[in-house]
């Protein structure tokens, strides 16, 4: 099978005047791809964007050979069919209203027409795939558990045959063992389907899990490219530094990133830079260039690209403690 | 601490939805007491003949007794009997009018809400528009425009009331097609229109339904107010706005011709008013532990 | 000297028992760490220490700052909460007056506890460098200012009010991880420059190995283990701490430079599916 891969070609994103992602460019293959971010970095617009629920301002979103606008209305469908959403909360993501079948259904009869038998064959089917009871499909979803709904969701996603899955937080709201099992059942129907995944999250560890190349989002911008593991593990910008440096390990004290502490006391969320380097204000390498001259996403080897003026300096340990 | 204290415990709500369900209740029972009466009004009422056109002069005026509990009014006719089949009357107009009003007004508003841009803003200006004119002068007007009748007066309320439900109802929708299952129906392709009956309609139906039934009581007084300036139902027909209209001038001698018609129009208004700050508090998600 | 003392503690509805913890002691600067899932009864435990469970029958001590919380009039518990024992809750924004600024709301708090004038200046000064905070983010409104910012608010609000126990519900979850890793920090630091006492709740195991000197793990509504932090995250005894622990998902260890590992660190991996080795294979059967 050969799969036509999405694709976000150099895409600005806006609301109103604000813009929210800046010039942003990448390609969901089988590998899986990371998209890691805080609050308020963009990555949610830009998954709306990806998913075709939002208009990029300029750049483009590409599935297959075509432009998403300027396909017809049969390409479109298969678009629609082949990109499907995982959102952070099931309990959102379900009509509260319907049945946990029916939602299942809702997606079946979207493109095609289905007898009833098949239809209920197909919903159990889909159900038993991703770990649920298939009695579960008269439930609705607030009586089912946060780990339960978030299967429904999946379950209601692979529906249309999609070809890629972009997953925003899928598990960030559910109990630990929860994530675990969540993590699991994604990984097994990555395999077992061929699907490409989108993971937006702020959580490494989830993206080392389930993805080959990870884009670090900070401010609108992609900072920070290259394979997962290797990023993870030898991160060239000060800002995937201080992510990976923030997550609390089981037996090892947290320590407080430079890069948190260096921030001045009072400022809030990132300002958007119009010059220099968005990162400037929070990172501990600051220069004076870095306050007069953006940095581009520049290669820094190995496949790994990121935007820093000072890469090869937090390579090298600069900032190690 | 004061400033981060725990706003009620889902435990300390339980007992503010039990007195909402008392009211709920209550409110249920009246109105469903008032229905049946209208409905069995040709049964139970002592005389029915006098729901139309009979007269019996020599009965005029009779004060409440045991023929009469109510007393008779000014052509002998029994008012308990036209209490009771008024009471089709005025319910009719009020199921009629909040029909109307309400498939307009949601079936606009859900449109408005879902769609935004364009399309909401001129939605909302005609909805403006029809909100500037006051109500009751607007069904004055049509009333007098169109021939007296129950239907002129459903007509002429209708069209002061659906904007109400328009706005109401664009207000939800807008945010319920904010919510999380729209982008996933939209994702999987699902056509507007049906995201916008199968989804956005029935998530946004709760507060209307709890307008409606705030509402039905003072459809039900304005009705009557139209009744008794002319406008409305016509003798002989039974309505409670005409029989308080008809019975004014006899206050302070009989004074039940009056009084009965208007204290049915009190009792039935209250219910719906009951029932509906019931089901509000009732079906509140905010007051409603999962 | 004990700030908090908990025993035989038993939250029940309706004859069901939703949460019971035999024992809990929390002394000046020490942090003890309630850990489970949704449902375990951890929430319902930390309400009962401070006298907010209603609706339920609630027996056992629970003594705070030498007062029995659960046989305390509603007057006495008004004049400890705040004073010496204050809630950080998950979201503070949400518990901050929208229509106020920071520091007007500190000033409030501060004057209804008798500190007015000049000594309230001093006190908000010094609590809000105390949680690294910038004076200015007085001046703001709550809308203004960051998740992590409002929860380092929230816990100076409680320095200055004099609270010798801050008791927090899963004060972290609904922030970053770098802005998690601040609060985290600041906590740690009250801790040992003013012996603040923390009494924290979480279903996050890393952050509380990181945070906490003892570990109570709650399993629908009981204690099924309990004891100091480093011995139940290096040897978990029962089987549920065990899987809680093997389900922290892990990240790949920093590169040293000095010891580099034997594969060079600039290779992707050969497939996602060869990562990390902390999890062992689940079943996939629903939760």
């Amino acid at each position: 099978m050969s799969r036509a891969t999405l694709r976000a070609e150099d895409v600005t994103l806006a609301y109103g005047h604000t813009t929210v992602v800046h010039g942003v460019s990448l390609s969901v293959d089988e590998g899986g791809v990371g998209l890691i971010g805080e609050s308020g970095s963009g990555k949610t617009t830009l998954a709306r964007a990806l998913l075709g629920l939002l208009k990029p301002r300029s750049g483009r979103i590409v599935y297959g050979s075509r432009e998403l606008p300027a396909m017809g209305r049969g390409e479109r469908a298969r678009f629609r069919g082949a990109v499907q959403p995982v959102f952070q909360d099931g309990s959102e993501a379900l009509d509260p209203r319907m049945r946990i079948g029916a939602s299942v259904a809702e997606a079946l009869t979207a493109h095609h027409r289905m007898d009833r038998a098949a239809r209920e064959a197909r919903i159990a089917e889909l159900l038993a795939d991703v770990g649920l009871d298939p009695a579960l499909a008269a439930r609705r979803p607030h009586q089912l558990s946060g780990g339960q709904r978030q299967r429904a969701v999946i379950a209601r996603a692979l529906a249309v045959r999609p070809e890629v899955l972009v997953l925003d937080e899928p598990t960030s709201a559910l109990d630990v063992t929860v994530q675990a099992r969540i993590l699991d059942l994604l990984q097994r129907l990555r395999e077992e389907h061929g699907l490409g995944y989108l993971l937006i999250t702020h959580n490494l560890a989830v993206v080392d899990r389930l993805c080959r190349t990870s884009h670090v989002l900070y401010a609108g911008r992609v900072v920070e490219t290259g394979a997962t593991r290797d990023l993870l593990t030898r991160p060239a910008h000060p800002y995937t530094l201080a992510l990976r440096d923030a997550v609390p390990r089981i037996g090892v004290p947290t320590a407080v990133p430079a890069a948190v502490t260096a921030r001045p006391a009072g400022t809030g969320a990132p300002a958007v830079a119009d010059r220099g380097c968005p990162f400037r204000h929070r990172c501990p390498l600051a220069v004076d260039r870095c306050h007069a001259e953006p940095p581009v996403l520049r290669d820094a080897g190995g496949g790994r690209r990121v935007a820093c003026h000072r890469a090869e300096e937090v390579l090298s340990g600069a900032l190690r403690q | 601490m004061t400033t981060v204290e725990l706003r009620g415990t889902p435990l300390r709500r339980v007992g503010n939805l039990a007195r909402a369900d008392v009211l709920a209740t209550v409110g249920a029972v009246i109105l469903a007491v008032i229905v049946l009466a209208a409905l069995l009004a040709p049964w139970l009422a002592p005389y029915p003949a006098d729901g139309g056109s009979a007269t019996h002069p020599a009965e005029a005026l009779l004060p409440p007794g045991a023929d009469h509990w109510f007393g008779t009014d000014q052509v002998g006719r029994d008012v308990f009997t036209r209490i009771l089949f008024g009471a089709r009357t005025s319910l009719f107009i009020a199921v009629a009018v909040l029909g109307l009003a309400a498939v307009a007004g949601v079936t606009l508003g859900v449109v408005a809400g879902y769609a935004g841009g364009v399309v909401r803003d001129v939605i909302m200006r005609i909805t403006d528009v029809f909100l500037a004119f006051p109500a009751l002068l607007l069904s004055l007007a049509l009333a007098v425009v169109l021939q007296p009748s129950v239907t002129t007066v459903i007509v002429a309320i209708a069209v002061t009331w659906w904007p109400w439900y328009a706005r109401l109802t664009a207000s939800v929708a807008q945010s319920v097609a904010g919510r999380g299952f729209i982008d996933a129906a939209r994702c999987l392709g699902v056509p507007a229109p049906k995201i916008v009956f199968r989804h956005v309609l029935p998530n946004s139906l709760t507060p209307v339904l709890v307008q409606l039934s705030l509402d039905a009581g003072g459809v039900i007084l304005t009705a009557s107010a139209l009744s008794y300036l002319g406008l409305g139902a016509q003798e002989p027909a039974a309505e409670w706005g005409l029989m308080v209209e008809q019975g004014q001038t006899l206050f302070t001698t009989d004074w039940w011709v009056v009084t009965f018609p208007g204290l049915a129009i009190l009792v039935t208004a209250f219910a719906f008013n009951v029932l509906g700050e019931g089901l509000r508090a009732g079906l509140d998600p905010h007051r409603r532990a999962r | 000297m004990t700030l908090m003392r908990v025993r035989d503690l038993e939250v029940r509805i309706g004859g069901r028992t939703i949460s019971s913890v035999p024992s809990l002691d929390l002394g000046p600067g020490e942090c003890v760490a309630i850990v489970g899932e949704s449902g375990s009864g951890k929430t319902t435990a930390l309400l009962a220490t401070l006298g907010l469970v209603e609706g339920a029958r609630v027996s056992g001590a629970v003594t705070v700052c030498d007062t029995d919380v659960l046989t305390a009039g509603p007057r006495r518990l008004r004049a400890i909460r705040g004073a010496r024992i204050a809630l950080v809750m998950q979201s503070p924004q949400a518990a901050l007056n929208p229509a106020m600024r920071l520091g007007t709301l500190m000033r409030r708090a501060l004057a209804r506890h008798g500190v007015k004038g000049p000594a309230a200046k001093a006190r908000a000064a010094d609590a809000v460098a105390a949680v690294l905070l910038d004076e200015g983010v007085l001046r703001r409104y709550p809308h203004q200012v960051s998740g992590g910012q409002a929860q380092r608010f929230a816990i100076a609000l409680a320095i200055a009010l004099g609270a010798e126990v801050v008791v927090a519900d899963e004060p972290t979850s609904a922030l970053d991880v770098t802005v998690q890793a601040e609060v985290v920090a600041v906590l740690r630091r009250l801790r040992e420059e003013r012996g603040l006492a923390v009494l924290i709740v979480s279903h996050d195991l890393a952050l509380v190995s990181s945070i906490a000197d003892r570990v109570i793990v709650m399993k629908d509504g009981r204690v099924v283990e309990s004891g100091p932090a480093a011995a139940i995250f290096a040897a978990p005894a029962d089987p549920y701490t065990r899987e809680l622990v093997a389900a922290v998902p892990e990240l790949p260890p920093p590169y040293d430079p000095a010891s580099p590992p034997a594969s060079p660190p600039a290779s992707p991996p050969a497939s996602p599916s060869a990562s990390p080795p902390a999890s062992p294979p689940r079943t996939g059967g629903a939760p």
